[in-house]
């Protein structure tokens, strides 16, 4: 593992050992993040495939019936009964916060007072399929619009996880392992510069010792 | 103030006037394209669009995935169910956990 190219001081070991604090905390502060939202998502994953099975089923109903009274009824006819539709829906959206991410909330609003007011034609000239196809869509649609809501939440999710697994895999496989490394190196760095100055001083110390009291000469004679 | 809207072939989205969503009837992706960013800027907060339409134009709504809005949901047209929105939800977790652990299959 490569270590930072950095000067072995004392100072730069006091900074590097802070940063290695830190991102030590980062990383386990990440790391609770990334499984926080993990298991937030893996339950809004479960709801969104509830969801979705529920409202395919729904709108595959919904077409049967349409099909029926598209069958039975002439184009034009169909086309002027949903030509003009009475009902308008409309969304409030506010966002949540989940763990930083902002997934929205959805609420409905209808423009007419009676949300069931759907049937825009008298039922003079229409199938009564036609009305159990608006009434299907009718029916199903609180359930897709939070099928929406949570298919949103999910993919937001999913790109805030991704982005916090790669923070937290960067943290424990890159920057950690190189601070510890570098931290090593500094201290070796700073120990091998204590020994020399040991020697160093022996050795001066041997030299002025010889030069004071001439050991060596005596010894010959 | 956000609207609804559903987009796709003519005979799937007709009954969703009824309640009160706006409808835009296109057939051709390069049109879907264009209504599409148009929607994107004209204040809609969710746009159904059929999986057929939705698998012609895959790029380009992959390209709002990650934005907080609008939220662009394939729903199955009258042709029936193609799978690409259960495919879409799996893509999700594959992005978030790195394989799909949750299919059923």
């Amino acid at each position: 593992m490569a270590r930072l190219n950095v000067n072995p001081t004392r100072m730069e070991l006091t900074n590097i050992k802070g940063k290695l604090k830190t991102a030590k905390k980062g990383h386990k502060l990440l790391k609770d993040k990334r499984d926080e939202l993990m298991r937030q998502f893996i339950e809004l994953v479960r709801e969104n495939k509830d969801l979705r099975r529920q409202v395919e089923a729904g709108i595959a109903e919904a077409n049967a019936h349409m099909a029926v009274a598209r069958s039975v009824m002439s184009d034009e006819a169909l086309n002027v009964a949903l030509m003009l539709p009475m009902q308008e829906m409309s969304l409030e959206v506010t966002e949540k916060n989940v763990m930083s991410v902002m997934i929205p909330v959805f609420e409905t609003k209808f423009k007419t007072a009676d949300a069931n007011d759907i049937y825009s034609y008298g039922y003079a000239f229409t199938s009564s399929d036609l009305d159990d196809a608006v009434k299907a869509l009718s029916d199903i649609m609180p359930l897709m619009l939070r099928l929406a809501e949570v298919e949103k939440s999910c993919q937001l999710m999913a790109a805030e996880i991704e982005k916090t697994r790669r923070r937290v895999n960067a943290l424990e496989h890159v920057m950690i392992p190189q601070y510890e490394e570098t931290i090593k190196y500094i201290r070796m760095k700073l120990d091998e510069n204590d020994r020399s100055t040991t020697t160093r001083l022996m050795k001066v110390k041997d030299m002025m010792l010889e030069e004071a009291h001439h050991y060596s000469e005596r010894e010959v004679g | 103030m956000y609207k609804i809207a559903a987009m796709g072939d003519k005979d799937s989205i007709y009954g969703f006037a009824s309640i009160g969503l706006e409808i835009y009837p296109v057939e051709e992706p390069t049109d879907a394209i264009r209504q599409l960013r148009d929607m994107v800027e004209g204040g809609y907060a969710v746009i159904f669009v059929t999986e057929q339409l939705a698998t012609a134009i895959e790029s380009e709504i992959d390209r709002y995935r990650e934005l907080p809005m609008p939220a662009i949901i394939p729903i199955p047209g009258i042709n029936g169910n193609t799978g690409l929105g259960m495919r879409n939800v799996s893509k999700s977790v594959e992005q978030a956990v790195g394989s799909d652990i949750l299919s059923d299959a």
